[in-house]
């Protein structure tokens, strides 16, 4: 522990001692981020209202704002953004589980592991939008279609992060487990899980990612119900600021997602090393 | 003896990889062989239709503007990515001062811009490509900043100690560390960029993969809609062959230090 935080000191600059700079230092890039921000916004507001991007194109920051406070009162907003996480949570859930169940059982038995191990490189990299021309013969405009392409997108990337985690475990480690015979829960307690959390963290992330770029992609051009659905029917009557709005809510979607996972890494992986890193001493 | 062995090896390798890809392929074949589902067609319908529409000139016509479409993006979403990456890691303010707009924009879907980008791009080839940039440069951008951010704390002292700086610095020690985490990000954003290259042809009518197998569907040649699904999933395959055979030849020194310390610990 002083360890890291002699490090932590050294890297962070010559100023002071690291313990008097910890909340500072936090405090400083809340501030800076937000000034980003800011700045971003209003980078936007002036290069619509001088003109430099036509305002049909880019309108400003504040009318996208305002836009936005208004379709969040109508209520429309809320069921569509409603159905799309209904859909998204709905697909990812599907994938998580089974990616995770057969990845444990694919992962532990080396003999199904290579036997699979060309399928799963066959069908993995497909790409799931193949899917939609028989997702919309399928089901049509309903939830059923889009999940179809949801689940396939969401499992692959789980499944393979699974698999890895499995074959990453450390040998000393397993071979420790065999010298004290633990049984096959206790192994998948104590040497699998620790090795393969990682490794399920980062598929879940990438899996919710991947899930919602497809939610919204569904909602495109299958036509189910949702945010994706709302910014067709806008950008094709002309609502050019209604559109921006609600691509503004995907990407809040997004963000709120992106710090729900970040939170459980950090709880999950307190004792790993990328994490410990980040936190000044 | 050796080679007895070895032969033994190949032949245990090549059972294992062959053996579940056949049985699938031919439980198909034999379940949907009698099939008059409207939409189930005959696997032998199918590889017809494989033969007849994509060995043909659509090859030329609609699957290599795709592929020179996804190409130009990729390589451009690299160039990208990497470089503001670095700029980003290397900078703690600046990291600090940008990470909330970045984490705002790769948040968002890539697909929910493309009517944005047919504002700004028009309906073109260039519409096309900048959608492949808009979701490609996000895993490799932000995997580029953690992974130089995450630079072996000793690499670093040692760096310093020997006075390493500037282009050197950069290459031996930035580039070089975070080249693991560069090459993941890299792999996400290929199979993002396939499935933008994808739905980027949709919708608007052109020439294309996608739009190919939009047509199809939509005038019920199912037969040929499967093909497009089966010729969309080989060129997947392709492309995840060609990415690992990259990913060897810039990893090489890391995968083996990676197999050295496994099996030396053995």
């Amino acid at each position: 522990m002083t360890a890291a935080a002699h490090r932590t000191g050294s890297a962070a600059g010559r100023t002071g001692p690291p313990r008097t700079r910890a909340v500072p230092e936090r405090v400083r890039s809340l501030l800076l981020g937000l000034t980003g921000l800011v700045g971003f916004g209003l980078l936007l507001e002036v290069l619509a209202r001088t003109g430099v991007v036509p305002a049909r194109y880019l309108p400003p920051t504040s009318r996208i704002l305002t836009e936005l406070v208004d379709s969040a009162a109508s209520g429309t907003l809320w069921a569509a953004a409603g159905n799309t996480v209904l859909t998204w949570a709905i697909g990812l859930g599907l994938a998580v589980a089974a990616a995770v169940v057969l990845g444990l059982i694919i992962g532990s038995v080396p003999l199904l592991r290579a036997a699979t191990a060309s399928t799963i490189e066959f069908l993995r990299p497909i790409p799931s939008v193949a899917w939609i021309p028989a997702a919309i013969v399928l089901y049509g405009p309903v939830r059923a279609g889009t999940l179809l392409i949801v689940v396939y997108a969401a499992f692959w990337q789980m499944l393979v992060q699974v698999l890895h985690g499995v074959v990453d475990v450390d040998p000393v480690a397993r071979d420790t487990a065999r010298s004290y015979r633990l049984g096959p829960i206790a192994r998948v307690r104590w040497v699998v899980l620790p090795t393969a959390l990682p490794y399920l963290v980062t598929g879940l992330r990438l899996a919710a990612t991947v899930a919602l770029i497809l939610t919204v992609t569904g909602e495109l051009f299958v036509g189910t119900p949702g945010l994706g659905a709302e910014i067709l029917r806008a950008s094709a009557g002309g609502a050019v600021a209604t559109t921006y709005a609600l691509v503004v809510v995907t990407g809040l979607l997004g963000v709120a997602a992106n710090l729900a996972f970040r939170a459980l890494e950090r709880y999950l992986l307190s004792w790993h090393p990328s994490i410990r890193r980040e936190v000044p001493a | 003896m050796r080679w007895a062995d070895r032969s033994v090896a190949l032949l245990r390798w090549l059972l294992l990889t062959a053996t579940l890809p056949t049985l699938l392929v031919v439980i198909w074949w034999y379940a949907s062989r009698d099939s008059t589902h409207f939409l189930f067609r005959p696997l032998s319908d199918i590889w017809a239709a494989f033969r007849q529409t994509w060995l043909g000139p659509r090859l030329v016509e609609d699957v290599l503007p795709s592929l020179s479409r996804l190409g130009q993006g990729y390589a451009a979403s690299l160039l990208l990515g990497v470089g503001i990456g670095v700029l980003i890691g290397l900078h703690r303010t600046l990291r600090a001062l940008v990470e909330p707009v970045l984490e705002f924009l790769r948040a968002i879907p890539p697909p929910a811009l493309i009517p944005l980008i047919g504002l700004f791009a028009g309906l073109g080839d260039t519409r096309r490509v900048v959608i492949i940039i808009a979701g490609c440069v996000w895993p490799i951008l932000l995997n580029t900043v953690e992974g130089v951010r995450a630079v072996d704390e000793v690499l670093t002292d040692t760096c310093r100690s020997y006075r390493i700086r500037g282009p050197r610095r950069l290459y031996h020690l930035v580039l070089r560390s975070a080249s693991p985490q560069i090459m993941t990000g890299a792999r996400q954003a290929l199979a993002i960029g396939i499935i933008l290259m994808v739905i980027s042809e949709l919708q608007r009518t052109d020439r294309g993969i996608g739009y190919a197998v939009e047509e199809f569907q939509t005038s019920f040649r199912y037969a040929e809609m499967w093909s497009g699904v089966i010729m969309l999933g080989l060129l997947g395959v392709a492309l995840s062959l060609l990415f690992r055979l990259a990913d060897q030849r810039v990893l090489r020194w890391y995968h083996g230090v990676r197999a050295t310390e496994k099996g030396g610990r053995q």
